[in-house]
């Protein structure tokens, strides 16, 4: 066995020995002037061979040794969450890399498991798991683009023909868009996004995959004319326009824009909105989602992003009767005499889920209702556009 | 001798400062002279590292490559050296001073791959140099590199707040800075003759 392979190992020495020993080479780098010659004798390959060899066993057994005479025990957990983690070295969560943020989520007790931005709420758990932390939840982030004047519904002050990208666009008297406000629609955020998750829509608008998108923030910083920010994912209702013109002006600039009349500020049931310098703008920690602004907005300018809305079912056997849901829905979506069993009107109901927490007997829960097999498959072959 | 090995040490470190004279060892002179800390410590690093390494090679060379004619083979065993006692030190240095391994043990990673590290032993070796000759180039060296990061730290620090034209801003302005410190250190040189 030994012998076999010393033999092999030997033809094999000589079969290299023979393609360089006593053969005519240049000696260019090798003591020697630029056109020099020389033999080289055999006994310099063997020694080569034997010295680099030595050299490499030598390291080799020297570097095993101090591997192991001083092995620093890791911990396995720190392993466990390298592996958990996505791997991307991202830095969102503020650590050098991910074994960096695996190290320190298992070794100090002040850092929170939810904080890696790809990993989302899934990853925060997982850590949760491992560490023994508790796991907060985890409202992740997406970014949201604050315009949906796209080329069909916007105006231009002039036609721009130089380098397609925003970055340049805005350098000519800050882009071909009449809004100053609005989405130039040169896809610099498409090419900064590092998750592929922005697509341009067929009217010019940068389209966001919430699926692909991490919140890393590289389109926020990308966007010069600070479009696109990052929103609390459950704050799906958002008021998409940042124009801060008055209302007359962005009439005659934009379809879709925030005129502040005013309708969305009087509608709110929480009063989440405001108008400030001719912008209503939702304050996300009142606003309840209801989405009954998104319904009254004369321009449209203010968007869902939810897909689907729940709609409220009462409970029979629980209902008494009482009408404060039917008083209190927005939309006339309840109907019953008093004391006998109210019921809601599908086709109306908003999803608001103001009755829902009104109810005294707690008779009425929101019934997701799911889009059919066909509408999700043709949603699917599209870009979901949010 | 020691008059010999003094003048090696001086000019090493001034006359033919690495970055200012010969251009070498830029890409980590530009990367960590963004912040003083990082600048100091690789200056620690990076002699402490330069000085063992040159003994080694020193020996190697001399006892070894020289005795058997294998001087052709310099850049790779000395490149190899390197690399095994960058590892070494760094997995030693994780297990006894693990505060100092958190502080510097990024910089030794970048040190294998230095174009320094590799001069120097190269050049020990084309002069055929003594072990303290050697040893003189390699702390010179190191002196004069680490002079030449803190040096680049303290400006950059105070170019921050400075109202550099766009265009210039970042690496562009560090270039024309590290052209106007080399014109200064030019006149270093002629002051001793090797």
């Amino acid at each position: 066995m030994y012998e076999q392979l010393m033999n092999v190992l030997m033809q094999v020495l000589s079969r290299a020995v023979s393609i360089f020993a006593n053969k005519l080479v240049p000696l260019v780098g090798a003591e020697g002037p630029v056109d020099a010659t020389g033999i080289v004798p055999t006994s310099t390959v063997y020694l080569t061979l034997i010295v680099l060899a030595g050299l490499g066993i030598v390291f080799g057994v020297a570097l095993a040794i101090v591997a192991s005479r001083f092995v620093v025990k890791v911990d396995p957990k720190v392993e466990q969450v390298r592996e958990t983690l996505p791997g991307a070295n991202c830095g969102a969560c503020g650590f050098a890399g991910c074994m960096g943020y695996a190290e320190a989520v298992v070794g100090n007790p002040d850092v929170a498991v939810s904080m890696c931005a790809p990993g989302k709420s899934a990853v925060a758990e997982k850590i949760a798991v491992i560490t023994g932390k508790k796991a907060e939840k985890v409202d992740p982030k997406i970014a949201r683009v604050f315009c949906q004047g796209g080329t069909s519904l916007s105006q231009r002050k002039f036609i721009y023909t130089g380098v397609q990208d925003c970055t340049a666009a805005v350098l000519a008297a800050g882009g071909d868009k009449s809004c100053e406000y609005g989405c130039l629609g040169y896809a610099t955020c498409m090419r900064a996004c590092p998750f592929d998750a922005i697509t341009m829509s067929a009217d010019n608008l940068p389209l966001i995959n919430p699926d692909k998108c991490t919140a890393c923030g590289k389109c926020v910083a990308a966007c010069p004319k600070q479009v696109i920010e990052l929103a609390k994912f459950s704050k799906a209702v958002v008021i998409s326009c940042h124009s801060r013109d008055k209302g007359v002006d962005v009439k005659k600039k934009c379809q879709v824009g925030c005129i502040a009349c005013g309708i969305c500020v009087r509608t709110c049931p929480v009063d989440a909105i405001k108008i400030d310098n001719n912008l209503a703008r939702i304050d996300h920690d009142k606003c309840i989602v209801c989405g009954l602004c998104v319904k009254k907005c004369p321009t449209s300018a203010i968007k869902d992003y939810m897909s689907v809305r729940p709609k409220a079912y009462i409970d029979p056997a629980k209902c008494a009767g009482i009408d404060v849901c039917a008083k209190v829905c927005p939309v006339n979506a309840i109907s019953g005499d008093i004391r006998a069993v109210h019921v809601v009107n599908q086709e109306k109901c908003i999803g608001c889920r103001m009755c829902e927490s009104r109810c005294p007997k707690k008779a009425i829960t929101m019934v997701e209702i799911h889009a059919t097999a066909a509408e999700k498959k043709s949603k699917a072959q599209e870009p979901v556009a949010v | 001798m020691w008059q010999h090995v003094l003048t090696i040490f001086i000019a090493s470190a001034l006359i033919n400062n690495f970055v200012f004279s010969r251009y070498l060892g830029l890409c980590i002179f530009f990367g960590v002279t963004k912040r003083m800390e990082t600048a100091v410590g690789m200056s620690f690093t990076f002699t402490a590292v330069m000085l063992v390494e040159a003994v080694l090679n020193w020996v190697i060379y001399t006892y070894i490559m020289i005795p058997y004619n294998l001087g052709f083979l310099k850049i790779v065993i000395f490149i190899g050296v390197v690399a095994a006692f960058v590892q070494a030190a760094d997995t030693i240095m994780k297990k006894v001073a693990p505060a100092l391994y958190y502080k510097l043990g990024i910089y030794l990673a970048l040190i294998v791959t230095n174009c320094i590290i590799l001069a120097v032993p190269l050049l020990n070796a084309d002069e055929n140099y003594s072990l303290f000759e050697s040893m003189a180039l390699a702390v010179g060296s190191g002196l004069g590199f680490s002079m030449a990061l803190i040096i680049m730290a303290s400006i950059r620090e105070k170019l921050e707040l400075a109202d550099v034209p766009k265009s210039f801003q970042g690496l562009p302005i560090s270039f024309v800075l590290t052209g106007l410190i080399a014109l200064a250190f030019l006149g270093f040189s002629g002051m001793i003759t090797l």
